[in-house]
Order: structure tokens, then C-alpha cells, then sequence
């Protein structure tokens, strides 16, 4: 898997997003990009737009980064079929990209949000899910102020019946009742995937939860999904 | 040229900090208060002197960056 | 004759006046009228007035500091520069240090808090340090009071809302309420940074000629003053100060973080400072006095905010995100390059001379010329008159009743504001970016962060019972270091050194100074005993309003102390939370002391006694000894007894996991709720496999250890059969702080 991180100004979880990518695919380090950049480099499997501020969050999270030069290789890339995952401050700037429906607002309870969750996983047969089990529930960090994901009516029952929500908040058990849901997302939806199932927005960190000295390895899957997924492409 | 933006959230569109505000004002004792909205101003100092120009100006940078339209409604005044 | 070029003087009247206005007092007045030999322009009235603030100078708390331990064999670097350096093997540092953010936090909390998670950050990587950790240590006033409610909201908000942003987790802190603290909350935040222990950079401006450069953001009008106010007591109308606050930019921070960073991979700096109090006055001050050189600065080149500031202005402006840097010569284009990547201001503002001098230039006049050396050195130091706390009493734990029961007091305890849940706080602040925490808030008792790319580890703490400095300031003292060197042994990790952040009263009253006196010899008995020295610090004076009667009304004395200790291998960390099916030792004496702790406050009412005696040899010994258990594997899970005593460490160990404990019978002579609510001092709770091989390695050691219980099952089971569940002790725990916030 060849994969690259961006940086924006602001971002500040590359480096967890790096240590992830590195540890499933066998220790090779990704690429690190800078905003600024016009062009990805060749042979890219993977971006990955990772968690932060960009641009302070001012105006709306994830608005000015999905203006970035950057942005616009991306959104070829993805164009052209590549995978993209964004996390957190990614996944918002991937909706304000277009690349990916809906938008994150202001957590329903107006303050940041910095605690475990579990999400269910939705469907297993996505280049991001393989290492899991449908139905399989996973903690994760999450550790955001917007992340209450929005959408209107018609937008959300495409999504649903076109099989696009990748993950949704639940509790341990699997069940998705609304204690489970802390910032107040439209039907618990914490991951959403594209038509082509190659770009997945994600609003919790499961980067954070890759190495059993630090916190348990509930995120691994993820990322050894992809690398399985990537290295046979 | 002074063009102002002001960006609201949809109608339709949760709006927390609205409700919050509406809340605070009622426990302060200000009754009647309706529904609250809580949006953005945003004022732009364009070097464009001809009004309909930078109001169209102004539009485009909103439809563009200043506002989103999956969430968002935005007005634009000549200040 | 004046020099033509000069911006006016000030006259008599006007200069005495303004003095007296900036807070000088007539003898320090009249002194730096004798070292320019003239009278000032208004700029240099300014440069002294801040310079020689409580909050610059140390003038009423130097002559005590100085009875610090400050050196020890890993100690790289002490007191004196922007944050303190120890080894910690592998050839890394860790630079840390802790600062205060009280007034300003009380005017405007949220800015007050950021904007003090912002300056001791830039303490730390103005280092050369990447911050890997903030901590804070917070005190609020009563839980009933209207305003503590909005202070505490707008506190947590504020050091969330920068650290989050900026990518440095908070991973620690504490906070107490007391009426004290009504109209004095103390923000003080610590910062912990990682750096390559031969790359430290250091204030110490060499090398005639070499540029002077100022990077980050613009400068603007704010917190012009704020260093003098930050010297003076409160009065009724500082809430109308608002306008001087200042308001920080935690993007903005993030890119200096950055930019420094890349440049300090290089060689082109020779020194750097961070313009935090005082700004501009501050840093080039202290640069170039630090290195014996003069300095030149042409306050035209100052990237500026607004329109039409003057020298005055811009010297004591405190916009935050700036730093001062003096570069090897010929380099500053390479710098200039990296701050522009990051989109941030980078000006040649100036230049190193030989003359000894500060000499500032606006607008072709000359606004400041003033000698450095006596700056410094003739600064006002003050040894202000003390008087020592008188003694309490020692209680006699059988004279006093239990109200209560055993299990209606710790249900109580468990959920007073002084040692209910945290959550409220704590799920505001991102505890986990960088993914190295490896424990979070609540999860042991000192934080523990891995170091990127080692198996090592630091364990981070603060600490202090500011109502055992009240009694009597000696043992308070002593006890908060104690209590910071006692909390990473828990963890497993090897305490290495502090930083301290003194919180007082007013100095010129002698029962306050005498607090400090006495904080500061029990502190220092506490380094020593420990091998645990000092190696940076503040001090935060004046922290005291006046009552409607016109008596001043201090805090308790917060000689707020944060530890760092070190593990080699962050496998080695144990935990708070209880597993099933472990026996409980505890470690260390109990005699029942319940002078000054929390279940005679609580539960009896009444805040009195002498505190705690703090026993620094048994401390070390038993210490030692619990460490060297947890390094061989042999515990589970470990935690210290503090506030609350014995049964509120055994129940914060259950609440963790949610398993529970059957525990042995209080001793013969010792009343029940003095075993269980004692305060006792230098004590640890085991969780091991087998209590027979601990108790004799105790027995071995000269350390006392007892059997405590077992634990298994939902409940704690006291003898005969009493039973509190431990839902219902989380219940009760997790209760208090949101339903006090409700709707902040």
C-alpha cells in the first residue's frame, strides 16, 4: 500500500494517522503532503486527509482545506477511482470537497466531544471494513467540537438503500440508541462511504487505537483492510 | 466597496447554538422569545466601486467558500 | 542639551505620576531616574515599570526561591530559563514547566485559560522541545457560588478549546473548590515537551550584529499592562479591565509550533524567547542581558495590527504568538522561507550590539536608551517581613464522632466536589492526539505518555492540598511535593524532577510572606529527601480581593506542584483499576489522622487541625519500595492514598474497573472512620496475586503492610457484611459535576 497524508495548516493528528499506516503496512512510512501542493505523487493507492484544525476551523470546519490546492489532485485521484479515507477534520472537509454527501455540524450538545465511543460496522466487503465482521462493533477515540453529522431526508434514505453508511455510533451491545450517539448525528452516522465505496469519511479515531501499549488495537482493522485491499489492487 | 455576507443556517437545519441562546434569554428572564437562529456576519472590503458588480462578486464568493450550501442560506447587502 | 532625536521626556510631576500609575513605588522610581541619570521618555517609564513588576522581576519571592534544590545529575537545565531540562536517557530531554493564568482567567475565563495554555506551550518549544502533554491544576471557588459555575465553564472551555487545536493532549490536572478561591480562581497549566538532549536552545543572545527577528503574529493593542496587573491586588472594578485581555489564536500557535521547529532543525539561531508578559520589553530584555550584549531595535520593522501604535504600545503590547529569535548572521533568508510556509509574519526588527544598552527607535526618534546591566541588577529585591502561621492543634481522632456510618460518609465523599468524578472536565479536552497516551485522565494516578518512536515513558502530575498549606504551610508544602513524587511512583515510574507554581496572597503582608516562607522550606525539604529537584517555576502573588469591609481576603496558599518521572519501558506502567480476584495490600502506616482531611470537612463539618504529618524518610522508603514491587511484575494495579483516605482509594480503584472488594476489619485502638478516612500520609494500595511474598518483602524492607482484602464481585463489603455497590458509588461519583454544570 502506498499511501500519503496531507497536511494543511492546523492539522495536528498526521502523525497518529502516520503511525497507523506505517504499523499495517508493515512498516512502510506513508508520504507526508503539503497543502499547498498541486500534484499527489505517481502511484499513489491511498490519501489520507487525517484529523486537526485546518485553518483554525474558522468559518466552517473543513471549508478552507477543501479549497486547497491540494484538494483539487484529491479530488481527481478520486475521480480516477483512487481510495481516500478522511478522519475527523478530514471527513468534513471531504463534504465541503463534495466528495462525499452531507455535512458535519456543531455537536447537538455544543461542546467538544473527547471520549471513547463504539461504532457497528455496517458492511464488511468495503476496501476500509474487510478485517471486520458485519454487524462487528469497535471503540474508538473520538475528540471533536462538529461532528453532528447532517443530511437531509432524501439524501439519508439514498444513502441508506444504496448501502453507503459505513459505520454507525452504537453501543457495545450493537444496538444504536440515541446515548450511543453523543454529538447528535442524523440516524447514528458516523462513517459514510462513496458511490464507489473508495472514499470513506469517519468522524471518530480509529488511528488512535492501533497498538496495544497505548490503548488497544479495537482500530487496527481498518487500516489492515486497506492494506490488504490496496496491496492486492 | 463594503459588501456585507450574512450566512444562516437552512431552515430545517439543527441549530444548537440558536436553541441554546433562546434558552439563556428565557432563564434571563426575557419572555416571548421565539424561535432563535444564530448565523455569521462577514464583511468584505472589495476594491470594486460598481455596487452590482461586487454584490455579484461577493455571491460567488459566498455560493464558493463563505457558506455551504448543504447546511447553509446566505444574503448579500452593499454595506 | 537634548538630543534632538530623542522622544520627549517626561517632566517631574508627570513621570512621578505616571510611575505611581504603572505601578512603581517611589523608591523604585526614584532608582531608575539614577540609572538613565535624566528623566524618561514614557516608553522607558514603561520598560522599568513592567520589568520590575512582581510578575518580571520575582522581586518579593527571589530571596526565597532560592532555597530550592535545583540541581541533580539529570538536571540539564534549571530555574532561570524559559522551562526547565532533564535527561531522561536515550539522549532526549523533557522541558517542562508551569505557569499561572489567575487573573486574567478571572476577567475573561475562556481567553484567561487559552491564553494561558498558549504562552506556557511557547515556553516549552521556544526550547526546542515538541510539546507532547499538557496538565493543569485548576481551584475554583465554592460549587455555590453563581460565578464559579461560569468561571469554570468558561476555564475548561478555554484550555480545551486551545490544546485541542493546537494537537497537545491534556492527559492531566486537578481541581479544587473552597470559598478562598471565590473571587481568585488559579488556571495554572503545565507543558511537557520532548526534545534531543544536545539540542536545547536557550534565550542567550551572542554575537555582535547578528539580526534580531520577530516571528509569528501581527502585534495589536492588547494586554498593554498586563504584567503590572497581574502584580496588583483586585479590587471592585477589575472586571471593568475586560478591554486588556488578551485573545489567543491556537492555529496560529500550531504554525509557530511547526515553523520553529523546522527552523531549529537547523543551525541559524542563536537564540530564542517567546514574547509572553511584557512582550516585546520582556524578551529582548532578557536576550540580550542573558548573553551581556546590547540591543537595537527599529520598532517600524514590528509587524502591527493596527493603525498608529506607539513605542510605548508596541513594547508592552502582549498580542500572543510571537516569538523573538536572534539568528546566526546571513541566515535569515532561510528562515524567512520556513515562516512563510507557514503563512506567518517574520521581520528583521532589530540587531545585537556591544554597548550594553537597549535602544529603541520609532519614527527617526530615539524612544528608549537605557543600560541593561542595572536593569537587572539593581532591580528591587525585597525580603519582606514574615510571620509564621501559628501551629493547630493535633485532633484526637476518638474525641471526634462519626455523624454518619462508614457507608453514608463515603457515598458522600465520593461525590463532594473536591473528589467527585472528573469526566465533565476531562471529556472536553482531546486527552489522545499523538496517539502516545498510553494513560489517560483517571486511569492511573500520574498521566503516562509514551515517547514517539521509544519504548520510554514519561508519568506527569500535579499536585497540592492547599488546605494543608493553610494549617500549617511547612507540611503543606512538603506534602504537595510528596504527593506529586508519591503519584508517579504509583505508576511505576522513577520521579525525576518538578516545576512549581506559587500561588499567595498579597506579599506585603507578613502572614501571607510567611506562608510562602514556610511552603517554600517544606517544598525544599521535600526536593531534597526525594532527589526531586526544582527546575522551573512561577509565582503568582496578589491572588486576594477584599470583602465588603475592606478586609483582604487571600486564597489558601497553592504551591501548585507538577512532577515528570520517567519509565524505561511503557509495559512496566501499572494502573488504578481493580481486577477481580487480586489480594489487597496497603503499604505504608495508618494512624487515623483526620486533622484537615477531607471526611472532617464533609462529614463532620469542621476544617481544623493540624494537617498530616509528612514523614520525608518513610515517604522515600516506602516509595521506593512499591516502585521496585511494580518494576519486577509483581502489581497489578497501584494507588496512592490521598484525599479522602484508604476507603475512598479502594473505592476510586473499584469505581475504575466496576469490581469490587471484601475488605479485612478496621485494627483494635483505631476508631473505624479514622482507619478508613485518615489522611495518613506515604501510603499505597497493591493489587497482587499473592499478598504472603509482598508482606515479606515488606517485612524485609522495614516497610509496614497489611493486608487489606480481596477483590471480586459489585460490591465493597465491609465487616460484618456491610455493603455499598459500586454502581451506586459511581452513580454518586459521576453525578456531581454535571449536575452542577447543568446548562453552563
Amino acid at each position: 500500500m502506498r499511501a500519503a497524508v496531507v497536511v494543511f495548516p492546523g492539522t495536528n493528528r498526521e502523525r497518529d494517522m502516520a503511525l497507523a499506516l506505517k504499523r499495517a503496512a508493515g512498516g512502510r512510512k506513508p508520504a507526508m503532503l503539503w497543502h499547498g501542493d498541486a500534484e499527489l505523487p505517481a502511484g499513489l493507492d491511498l490519501v489520507v486527509l487525517p484529523g486537526g484544525f485546518s485553518y483554525g476551523d474558522y468559518l466552517r470546519c473543513g471549508a478552507m482545506a477543501a479549497q486547497s490546492p491540494i484538494m483539487r489532485a484529491v479530488k481527481a485521484f478520486a475521480e480516477r477511482g483512487g481510495h481516500v479515507l478522511g478522519v475527523c477534520n478530514g471527513f468534513q472537509t471531504l463534504c465541503e470537497a463534495g466528495l462525499l454527501p452531507g455535512a458535519l455540524l456543531r455537536n447537538a450538545s455544543l461542546r467538544f466531544l473527547s471520549m471513547d465511543c463504539h461504532m457497528r460496522v455496517e458492511r464488511a466487503d468495503t476496501p476500509f471494513t474487510s478485517r471486520f465482521q458485519r454487524g462487528q462493533v469497535f471503540r474508538a477515540t473520538m475528540a471533536h467540537g462538529d461532528g453532528n453529522y447532517f443530511a437531509d431526508d432524501g439524501t439519508l434514505d439514498r444513502l441508506e438503500d444504496t448501502g453507503l453508511v459505513a459505520l454507525r455510533y452504537a453501543n457495545p451491545q450493537g444496538e444504536t440508541p440515541p446515548e450511543a450517539n453523543r454529538n447528535g448525528s442524523a440516524r447514528n452516522i458516523a462513517g459514510v462511504l462513496s458511490p464507489n465505496l473508495r472514499v470513506l469519511g469517519v468522524m471518530p479515531h480509529p488511528e488512535n487505537q492501533v497498538d496495544p501499549m497505548i490503548d488497544g488495537t479495537d482500530g487496527l482493522p481498518l487500516f489492515e483492510s486497506m492494506a490488504a485491499s490496496l496491496k492486492a489492487a | 466597496m463594503k459588501v456585507r455576507v450574512t450566512v444562516m443556517p437552512k431552515n430545517g437545519v439543527l441549530d444548537p447554538q440558536g436553541k441554546a441562546i433562546g434558552h439563556a434569554l428565557g432563564s434571563l428572564g426575557f419572555d416571548g422569545v421565539g424561535e432563535v437562529r444564530a448565523g455569521k456576519v462577514i464583511e468584505l472590503d472589495l476594491a470594486e466601486t460598481d455596487p452590482q458588480a461586487a454584490k455579484a462578486a461577493a455571491e460567488d464568493m459566498a455560493r464558493r467558500l463563505l457558506a455551504n450550501a448543504v447546511i447553509e442560506s446566505f444574503r448579500v447587502e452593499i454595506a | 542639551m537634548a538630543d534632538p532625536a530623542r522622544a520627549p521626556l517626561l517632566s517631574e510631576d508627570r513621570a512621578a505620576q505616571l510611575a505611581a500609575e504603572f505601578g512603581l513605588k517611589p523608591e523604585e522610581h526614584e532608582r531608575a531616574l539614577a540609572i538613565l541619570g535624566r528623566q524618561p521618555t514614557l516608553t522607558e517609564l514603561g520598560l522599568f515599570s513592567v520589568m520590575w513588576s512582581e510578575h518580571c522581576s520575582y522581586k518579593s519571592s527571589r530571596v526565597w526561591l532560592r532555597e530550592l534544590p535545583t540541581k541533580a545529575s539529570w538536571v540539564i537545565q534549571g530555574p532561570g530559563e524559559n522551562a526547565g531540562v532533564i535527561d531522561i536517557g536515550e539522549g532526549l530531554a523533557a522541558v517542562f514547566k508551569m505557569e499561572s493564568h489567575n487573573h486574567p482567567s478571572f476577567i475573561e475565563p475562556y481567553q484567561g485559560a487559552a491564553t494561558g495554555v498558549g504562552g506556557i506551550l511557547r515556553d516549552v518549544f521556544t526550547m526546542g522541545a515538541r510539546p507532547v502533554a499538557n496538565l493543569n491544576a485548576l481551584r475554583f471557588g465554592s460549587p455555590d457560588n453563581p460565578r464559579t459555575k461560569r468561571i469554570l465553564d468558561g476555564v475548561v472551555r478555554g484550555i480545551g478549546g486551545y490544546g485541542n487545536c493546537v494537537g497537545v493532549p491534556t492527559v492531566g490536572g486537578e481541581v479544587n473548590f473552597h470559598p478562598a478561591y471565590d473571587g481568585n480562581p488559579l488556571v495554572n497549566a503545565m507543558t511537557v515537551g520532548i526534545a534531543r538532549a544536545d539540542r536545547i536552545f536557550t534565550a542567550k543572545a551572542t554575537g555582535v550584529g547578528n539580526p534580531v527577528v520577530y516571528v509569528g503574529s501581527k502585534t495589536g493593542r492588547d494586554g498593554i499592562h498586563g504584567a503590572t496587573m497581574a502584580s496588583a491586588e483586585f479590587s471592585a472594578d477589575s472586571e471593568e479591565l475586560r478591554p486588556t485581555v488578551q485573545v489567543g489564536d491556537p492555529f496560529t500557535e500550531k504554525l509557530l509550533i511547526e515553523a520553529c521547529l523546522e527552523l531549529m532543525e537547523t543551525d541559524a539561531i542563536v537564540a530564542i524567547q517567546d514574547m509572553g508578559a511584557a512582550g516585546l520589553t520582556s524578551s529582548s530584555v532578557e536576550m540580550a542581558g542573558k548573553g551581556g550584549m546590547g540591543i537595537e531595535l527599529d520598532l517600524d520593522a514590528v509587524p502591527q495590527r493596527e493603525t498608529g501604535m506607539t513605542a510605548y504600545e508596541m513594547m508592552l503590547s502582549e498580542s500572543q504568538e510571537r516569538m523573538l529569535m536572534v539568528l546566526h548572521p546571513g541566515r535569515e533568508a532561510e528562515a524567512e522561507r520556513i515562516f512563510r510556509k507557514w503563512e506567518l509574519d517574520f521581520a528583521v526588527i532589530g540587531h545585537l550590539t556591544d554597548t550594553g544598552r537597549i535602544v529603541l527607535r520609532h519614527k527617526g526618534a530615539v524612544e528608549a536608551d537605557i543600560p541593561l546591566a542595572p536593569l537587572e541588577s539593581e532591580a528591587p529585591l525585597y525580603r519582606r517581613p514574615t510571620t509564621e502561621t501559628p501551629k493547630q492543634p493535633t485532633l484526637d481522632a476518638a474525641a471526634i464522632p462519626d455523624p454518619a456510618g462508614i457507608e453514608q460518609a463515603l457515598l458522600r465523599l465520593v461525590a463532594s466536589p473536591d473528589l467527585c468524578s472528573r469526566r465533565w472536565i476531562w471529556d472536553q479536552y482531546d486527552s489522545m492526539v499523538g496517539g502516545q497516551t498510553a494513560r489517560r485522565p483517571g486511569a492511573a494516578d500520574a498521566a503516562v505518555v509514551r515517547i514517539e518512536d521509544h519504548a520510554r515513558a514519561l508519568a506527569l502530575t500535579t499536585d497540592v492540598t492547599p488546605r494543608y498549606c493553610q494549617a500549617d504551610p511547612e507540611t503543606g508544602g512538603a506534602q504537595a511535593v510528596a504527593e506529586a513524587w508519591r503519584n508517579i511512583t504509583a505508576t511505576g515510574a522513577r520521579p525525576l524532577a518538578i516545576t512549581d507554581n506559587m500561588n499567595f496572597g498579597n506579599p506585603e503582608r507578613p502572614e501571607i510572606m510567611g506562608q510562602f516562607a514556610a511552603c517554600i522550606r517544606g517544598m525544599a525539604a521535600a526536593c531534597a529527601a526525594l532527589d526531586f529537584p526544582v527546575v522551573s517555576g512561577n509565582v503568582s502573588l496578589y491572588n486576594e480581593t477584599r470583602g465588603p469591609d475592606g478586609t483582604p481576603r487571600a486564597i489558601l496558599p497553592t504551591p501548585a506542584i507538577g512532577g515528570v518521572g520517567v519509565l524505561e519501558d511503557v509495559a512496566q506502567a501499572v494502573g488504578l483499576a481493580l481486577p477481580p480476584g487480586l489480594d489487597l495490600v496497603l503499604i505504608g502506616e495508618t494512624k487515623g489522622w483526620l486533622g484537615q482531611s477531607l471526611w472532617l470537612r464533609e462529614i463532620a463539618g469542621r476544617e481544623e487541625g493540624a494537617p498530616p504529618p509528612v514523614d520525608l524518610a518513610a515517604e522515600r522508603r516506602v516509595g521506593d519500595f512499591v516502585r521496585t514491587q511494580i518494576l519486577a511484575r509483581a502489581v497489578h494495579a497501584c494507588h496512592d492514598c490521598s484525599d479522602g483516605g484508604l476507603l475512598v482509594a479502594v473505592s476510586e480503584m473499584a469505581m475504575a474497573s466496576g469490581i469490587g472488594a471484601t475488605l479485612l476489619p478496621a485494627p483494635e485502638g483505631t476508631p473505624e472512620h479514622a482507619h478508613w478516612f485518615g489522611e495518613d500520609q506515604a501510603r499505597y494500595v497493591l493489587a497482587v496475586p499473592e499478598a504472603a511474598p509482598l508482606l515479606e518483602a515488606a517485612r524485609t524492607a522495614g516497610v509496614p503492610a497489611a493486608r487489606l482484602g480481596k477483590s471480586g464481585g459489585e460490591a465493597l463489603v465491609l465487616s460484618g457484611g456491610r455493603s455499598i455497590s459500586i454502581r451506586s458509588l459511581q452513580e454518586a461519583h459521576e453525578a456531581t459535576l454535571p449536575a452542577l454544570m447543568a446548562e453552563a
